[in-house]
């Protein structure tokens, strides 16, 4: 197979794009999109100090690589989910990444913030991990990034995890989380910081291969509690039908991004305030996050 | 040819001698959700592989708590 660009020989087979490039060619391919994700979306500007998200997986370390060699001044946000060797080693990831390429890393454990690892947080909530986990690290990232005083937060949402977020919506119709779904959150309050997803444009496939490529140390193994997760279900259906015609989670994202997405916005009549305890933008009296607090502390 | 699996890491002998679509298709493996890697390379699914290759499939998915972010209120203040 030959690069589309030059005629040497291809390293990645992009069957969405009809394509095909060689190493250098893919590189400059990848980091295209993500500049093309960025203007489109006004994420944020070479004078902005972004706040990367990093788990030391492919995606966030791939993304933080790209907006380093971009230029952009960033500094990493490593939240240490307690998740026994997992988070041991993908935070010595993210801490060799930052010592590699001179740049900041913050680091943010959630049992200092909640009062427990995601592993007790699991157990005392007897929900799925993954749901005090994501509500953990939202809360902790607006927060963290107000307190050091950056505009937006960058996380390593590729296509393959907004497809999967998008068909997970649907298949419950949640109308209400359908307006949500962008690439690019606004700061709708003044303590809710711009949240950004310059990956959106590029599949998962692409970001192993880029940082495969760029020779990123990442961490391969997945997180013990994923197996099972709702949205790795989703993703397995939704690579079969990748596969038996190519293109079709971009369709079914970029679709909806372009055509559907308006339909769903209304004017929400949702009176933001700020939590009686910790301060942070909630829609209720408590936020989810401090009730979280409070059950753990209950509990332990 | 020694063919390297992940999660859990394993490893399975099968033959070489034909393309990398026809291994993935033996072992059952979508193309879209692997990397394989040559080396310190990535090789496309229609080249050939020799009984003397040795090839890792890594696999691409993860995730987790990325999806479903409508569960809690402060992805519903946005």
């Amino acid at each position: 197979m030959k690069c589309r660009k030059c005629g040497g020989t291809a390293v990645i087979e992009l069957r969405r794009h009809n394509a095909a490039f060689c190493q250098p060619d893919f590189v400059e391919f990848f980091r295209n999109q993500v500049r093309e994700a960025i203007r489109k979306h006004r994420m944020f500007t070479p004078d902005e100090p972004v706040l990367v998200a990093v788990s030391g997986g492919k995606d966030s370390l791939a993304l933080w690589e790209v907006l380093i060699a971009e230029g952009y001044r960033t500094t990493g946000l490593y939240l240490d989910l307690g998740i026994f060797d997992y988070s041991v080693e993908s935070k010595a990831r993210c801490e060799k990444f930052a010592a590699a390429h001179g740049v900041p890393l913050i680091v943010t454990a959630v049992a200092d913030a909640v009062g427990a690892p995601v592993p007790v947080i699991k157990d005392v909530t007897r929900r799925p991990p993954c749901s005090g986990c994501g509500l953990s690290k939202r809360y902790l990232m607006n927060r963290v990034a107000l307190e050091h005083g950056f505009p937006v937060v960058a996380t390593g949402h590729n296509l393959d995890d907004e497809a999967a977020t998008l068909f997970g919506s649907v298949m419950h119709w949640q109308t209400d989380a359908l307006p949500r779904q962008s690439p690019a959150l606004a700061a709708t309050h003044p303590k809710l910081v711009r949240r950004v997803k310059p990956l959106y444009r590029l599949s998962e496939r692409e970001t192993a291969a880029y940082a495969f490529l760029r020779q990123i140390d990442y961490i391969v193994e997945e997180c013990p509690f994923a197996a099972g997760a709702t949205s790795i279900a989703h993703k397995e259906i939704l690579s079969r039908m990748e596969e038996a015609s190519p293109g079709a989670k971009h369709n079914f994202l970029f679709g909806f991004l372009d055509r559907a997405r308006a339909a769903f916005e209304r004017v929400e009549n949702v009176a933001l305030q700020e939590c009686a305890r910790c301060g942070q933008v909630t829609t209720g009296t408590v936020c989810a996050f401090c009730k979280l607090a409070d059950q753990v502390k209950r509990a332990t | 040819m020694k063919v390297i699996l992940r999660n859990p890491k394993r490893e399975v002998q099968v033959a070489g001698g034909r393309r990398v679509k026809d291994v993935l298709r033996e072992l059952d493996i979508i193309p879209e959700t692997v990397l394989v890697i040559r080396g310190d390379t990535l090789v496309t699914a229609d080249q050939t592989v020799t009984d003397d290759d040795t090839i890792e499939l890594r696999p691409v998915m993860s995730g987790g708590s990325g999806s479903r972010e409508a569960a809690c209120g402060e992805a519903r203040a946005r």
